[in-house]
């Protein structure tokens, strides 16, 4: 370690204003912090100084989301033998679900860190480390059909519109990730829907087995034929076609695990959002009708189906979009699991809805803080009245 | 001497950049968003503003010390809807696919925002020469807008440039690109509006508000 310091050390000059290199000084600074926790110190007020700065922060919720990706792979590999009517071993499953899956993390990657690397070097800023969570989630919730150039251009449209043209990391109204997942969905919508994308080679339709379906449990539900979705234990661990990392609910949970034993994820949110949800489909259970056996699908059900575990753990509870008051928590996860479930059963024209109420609710954060904080105000301002 | 003086230039080329109606005063925007999908009816439109805001503009200065304070905006209002009128039957004469594709937007010139404030700013206040380069500054401040809108929402949104197959004809669709679906909708309007108002500021730093 002191080897590597040294040379960092070395190399510093080059970098620093003066230099010859001064020019890449935000990406010399990144790589640096990347390498070491930053030794730079306050020198005015009091400061509580800890190892977890947003890097790290950043670093662990990727940790979380390496489960789902795993599982994501080997269901790749499993879902594409299935199609072809084939029995293959687990090792098989995975690395299929590797070879296809890689490809769009390093374009994700590739694409978003070059722009935010360029944005940070115009603005001589530092560079933002929030796109080491984006580029992570952008592979985890497209199809895995989908073209690498639209997960290129999706990635470069989040990040300059969903996030730079506010000013960058902490600055954004919207989650960067489901940025590019909208843009991919209204802007592509033949690569995006259907039931030809889910799984590996259904759209070329080679060695397909006769009768086989390649839409997803949502789409079937969508479409009324509540015979054909899969099992409860299959809708757990998420042996199911859908986006790569969202599946498996079992994986999710635990990244769910890891996020909420370092603190890096806000339960208030998750559970809110998980009972948000989990109303809705009581309350669509309750008037249920005939005609839309949909509305009778059991409430919990719906919180394993598609991508309702993934956007409650690592989608809604995005420090940067989300409420900031404790309150607003409560109230901003609640919206959003209730509006998913209420878009998902109720509006044809979305199978899933979870993508769209949770950037309805990002937009709506600010303005649930802004009256949690008033109604703060104005109950101190009574108690207030009430001694003067 | 030059044909114009340099403070009426300045009337002509003003709104084309730093006091654009559209990128700076953010007026008219809902017709920007609404006919941009192609370049065709956007041209079209851009036309129809120029000549009612042209000739609205030199009417109203005209009128303008035998209009009565109060009722001024009425008045205004039957200028410009007389003119729409005008607009509208001329286009359904000559062009009239265009017309049907603008259908109710060519109505709503009337309620143009850029319109009613340049008479209320400019011809109120203003001889007829000078109301009559404002009139056609801003009008084709406002035009440019529409037609680079509409350039690109066009060029991606349907892969062609004023119904001219570009993309087809250089062979993108072969090796796999695909429309961009986003384009067509109008949350794409705003988000090209935006950017040139990005690129706008990003040279002329006069413009970003502190």
């Amino acid at each position: 370690m002191d080897g590597l310091r040294k040379i960092v050390d070395q190399l510093k000059p080059t970098f620093s204003k003066g230099g010859k290199l001064a020019k890449l000084e935000s990406t010399f600074e990144a790589f640096e912090t990347f390498l070491f926790v930053p030794n730079k110190t306050t020198h005015v007020g009091a400061h509580v100084r800890d190892y977890m700065d947003l890097k790290r922060t950043m670093v662990i919720v990727v940790l979380a989301m390496i489960p789902a990706l795993l599982f994501g792979m080997y269901n790749v590999g499993l879902q594409h033998s299935i199609s072809i009517g084939e029995t293959w071993s687990i090792m098989d499953s995975f690395l299929f679900g590797l070879i296809k899956v890689l490809p769009i993390i390093v374009v994700s990657y590739v694409t978003g860190l070059g722009i935010e690397f360029a944005f940070a070097q115009v603005r001589h800023h530092e560079v933002n480390e929030g796109f080491l969570v984006s580029g992570m989630l952008i592979p985890l919730i497209v199809p895995v059909d989908v073209p690498l150039w639209m997960v290129a251009l999706a990635t470069a449209f989040a990040v300059i519109i969903g996030k730079e043209v506010f000013g960058g990391t902490g600055m954004n109204i919207v989650n960067p990730a489901l940025t590019a997942r909208a843009f991919l969905f209204f802007a592509y919508p033949a690569q995006m829907s259907g039931d030809k994308i889910w799984v590996e080679g259904l759209s070329q339709g080679e060695g397909i087995v006769d009768g086989y379906s390649g839409a997803t449990a949502l789409a079937e539900a969508a479409a009324g034929n509540m015979q054909n979705l899969p099992s409860v234990a299959e809708m757990f661990f998420g042996t199911i076609i859908g986006s790569i990392g969202e599946t498996s609910t079992f994986a999710i949970l635990i990244g769910a695990l890891i996020l909420l034993y370092t603190g890096v994820g806000n339960w208030k949110i998750m559970l809110s959002f998980v009972v948000g949800g989990f109303l809705m489909g009581t309350l669509l259970n309750v008037f249920a009708t005939d005609t839309n056996p949909y509305m009778s699908l059991p409430a919990y059900q719906h919180l394993f189906l598609g991508g309702f575990a993934f956007g409650a753990v690592f989608m809604i509870t995005d420090p940067v979009t989300a409420a900031q008051t404790e309150r607003g928590k409560w109230i901003y996860g609640f919206l959003g699991g209730f509006i998913a479930i209420l878009v998902r059963v109720v509006n044809p024209a979305y199978p899933e809805g979870v993508m769209l109420a949770i950037l309805l609710v990002n937009v709506f954060a600010p303005l649930i803080d802004y009256y949690v904080v008033k109604g703060h105000v104005k109950r101190r301002m009574k108690r207030f009245a009430v001694k003067a | 001497m030059s044909l114009l003086s340099p403070k009426e230039v300045k009337l002509l080329t003003n709104p084309l950049n730093i006091d654009n109606p559209i990128t700076t005063q953010v007026l008219g925007i809902c017709s920007a968003l609404a006919v941009t999908v192609k370049l065709k009816p956007a041209f079209v439109l851009a036309i129809s503003v120029i000549a009612v805001l042209t000739i609205a503009n030199v009417v109203v200065s005209l009128l303008r010390n035998a209009i009565p304070n109060r009722i001024r905006i009425i008045v205004q209002l039957v200028v410009i809807a007389s003119l729409v009128i005008l607009v509208d039957q001329v286009l359904k004469a000559y062009v009239y696919d265009i017309s049907k594709q603008l259908s109710v937007f060519v109505g709503l010139i009337i309620t143009n925002c850029i319109i009613m404030g340049r008479l209320e700013a400019f011809a109120l206040g203003n001889k007829p020469w000078p109301s009559f380069l404002d009139g056609l500054g801003n009008g084709a401040g406002y035009g440019v807008i529409l037609l680079i809108v509409a350039f690109f929402r066009e060029l991606f949104g349907s892969g062609t440039v004023w119904d001219y197959p570009v993309f087809e004809n250089i062979g993108l669709y072969s090796i796999g690109y695909v429309n961009n679906g986003l384009m067509i909708l109008p949350p794409m309007a705003l988000i090209v509006v935006g950017i040139i108002i990005w690129i706008q500021r990003h040279y002329s730093r006069e413009l970003i508000e502190k």
